[in-house]
């Protein structure tokens, strides 16, 4: 028996906290919004789901969430079918839309307590509480929604979402139209629930957004899921560098003496590509230049790029359409 | 049974029942007081009773019955209609709640307010008129029976609506015709026999006929098959619940 069999299962190794697989959806109208999409959203994660408008990114929260109904698959959400066990699996969700839909004539107050109500849970004052001074609302609690402003009506929705506890959080483009004092502190929440354990996924299509907070990243377009990876595999190849040298005279091939993984002759000739990691110790520019300077080659001009994740983006969304 | 959930749903829409106190009591009250005016006191000094009743206490249970129809439909299909206008229906619909808890406390909350509505038109109605109740346990029983199905009505009216238009077109141009069909201001009998047997297939006469019945003794239709005849719209409006639940109509994409 080795000593591993002794450890208790690890809970988020038995099960993902989301998992969906081959879920489809085409509506009514004929528009195929996901075709057969495979997710594992991992327990305790942040995972940013980014895409262009139209891309899918909302009808699949939905579909989750049990506002709309999937054409195929299945999705399990801590282990339990949406479709079989709904009422398990939304009391575990909480769901902030895209769009402000917020109640008008009802106070803070008492539209937060009717989202816990609905979500079966027991009247907590104190939790409420809570809940509206993390989001600076506490002072607004007696106002009507119709009088709060746009990011107000935001953070209103957040603590609908937050009221009844939930262990999964959605946040559908949670910065779209927002100030930045308001995402500031949404994202120091969202930090803080993350710390609590609750997974995390959010929509956007704010590519710094991902940056700044996911643990992971997904890329949806036209349905497809075209790209899932750890961000900061992502940042690594974000961090890669390119040397562009501009040279005074075109070269056939390059020369042996000068030769190296990584450089590339481009531009029929004209120029030398050189690709690095900038965040490396070593990042091999000087051997380089001192071998060309041995070498006689001359150049004209230089200057280095940094490929962005929105250059990659770009470039996934390119090639997949 | 998600017991906070029926419970958070009906308290909202008793919430917003006392936000429009002015809209949702005082404007049916003072529209039906009007109606003893106009009917009970110009009308009835030409009529002076119908089968023994007096004309203005005649009319009591049919003026109720209108109120409690209309009101049962507007409240129950705007109190649906309306986050379905601006979009909160997300919130029920991602909500573990099933189906029955959604419409216990949308119509539960509607049926309430029609009640209410109609005890207060009553107790009005009592102040003008001479009143008597026979039998005040059939009485309530209609007036429940009566407001629970007509605000289940209102609510698939309230999910079948695609517009404000829409959702006054069947209280406009079905339930008031019937209502006023229905035998509110006069006993069925009155008609000529070719229009009392198309009158039978009014259902608002029933339930008029039951209403009327449980005051004064008197009725149109036999009181138990008035009272078939309500289950009966009752079953077949909860028939059509079930229905937009299990398919997801006009809720789910």
């Amino acid at each position: 028996m080795t000593a591993a069999t002794f450890w208790p299962p690890d809970r988020a190794l038995m099960h993902a906290a989301i998992e969906v697989s081959a879920l489809e959806k085409t509506y009514a109208s004929g528009f195929t919004a996901l075709k057969p999409l495979d997710l594992a959203i991992r327990r305790g994660e942040i995972f940013a789901l980014l895409g262009p408008n139209g891309a899918g990114k909302t009808t699949l929260i939905s579909i989750i969430c049990g506002i709309v109904n999937p054409s195929a698959g299945r999705v399990l959400v801590e282990g339990h079918d949406i479709l079989l066990e709904p009422r398990k699996t939304r009391s575990l969700i909480g769901l902030v839309p895209q769009e402000l839909t917020t109640d008008a004539f009802e106070t803070v107050w008492d539209t937060v307590s009717f989202s816990r109500g609905l979500f079966g849970k027991r009247a907590d004052p104190a939790h409420i509480e809570r809940v509206l001074r993390d989001l600076s609302l506490w002072e607004k609690r007696d106002s009507k929604i119709l009088s709060l402003s746009g990011g107000m009506k935001r953070r209103v929705l957040i603590a609908k979402a937050l009221s009844h506890e939930p262990q999964i959080l959605f946040l559908d483009e949670p910065t779209a139209g927002v100030d930045v004092e308001l995402r500031r502190d949404m994202w120091s929440l969202v930090r803080r629930l993350r710390d609590e354990g609750v997974t995390i996924i959010l929509t956007t299509h704010y590519i710094q957004e991902a940056e700044e907070m996911a643990d992971r990243v997904g890329v949806i377009n036209r349905g497809e899921l075209i790209l899932v990876e750890e961000k900061a595999e992502l940042m690594r190849k974000l961090g890669r560098k390119r040397l562009v040298l501009q040279l005074q005279e075109r070269l056939a091939a390059i020369p042996p003496s000068v030769a190296r993984e990584n450089l590339e002759l481009a531009g029929g000739g004209a120029e030398l590509v050189y690709t690095y990691d900038a965040k490396a110790g070593r990042t091999g520019i000087t051997a380089l230049l001192g071998d060309l300077a041995a070498a006689g080659i001359r150049f004209t001009d230089l200057r280095t790029e940094q490929s962005s994740l929105e250059d990659i983006f770009v470039d996934l969304v390119r090639r997949a359409a | 049974m998600n017991l906070h959930a029926i419970r958070a749903i009906y308290l909202f829409e008793m919430a917003r029942t006392r936000r429009t106190l002015v809209q949702s009591i005082v404007a049916p009250v003072l529209s039906t007081a009007l109606y003893f005016v106009v009917f009970g006191a110009a009308i009835g000094g030409r009529i002076s009773e119908v089968e023994g009743v007096p004309y203005g206490s005649f009319i009591v249970p049919g003026l109720i019955m209108l109120s409690l129809l209309t009101q049962s439909i507007s409240n129950a299909s705007f109190g649906i209609y309306f986050p379905r206008f601006t979009g909160t229906i997300y919130e029920v619909l991602s909500a573990p709640v099933s189906a029955a808890e959604i419409v216990i406390g949308y119509v539960g909350a509607a049926a309430t307010k029609s009640i209410m509505l109609g005890l207060i038109i009553l107790l009005t109605a009592a102040f003008i008129v001479p009143l008597r109740i026979d039998h005040p346990l059939v009485m309530l029983l209609f007036l429940v029976l009566t407001a629970v199905t007509f605000s289940l009505l209102g609510f698939i009216i309230g999910i079948w609506a695609d517009g404000f238009e829409q959702l006054q077109l069947v209280p406009l141009l079905v339930v008031t015709p019937l209502t006023f069909l229905g035998g509110s201001f006069y006993s069925v009998d009155m008609l000529p026999p070719g229009w009392r047997t198309v009158a039978l297939f009014n259902p608002v006469v029933y339930l008029v006929s039951g209403f009327r019945w449980s005051f004064f003794g008197i009725a149109d239709v036999n009181p138990a098959i008035s009272i078939g005849a309500t289950l009966g719209f009752l079953a077949i409006c909860l028939g059509l619940v079930a229905w937009i639940f299990r398919t997801g109509y006009r809720l789910k994409k």
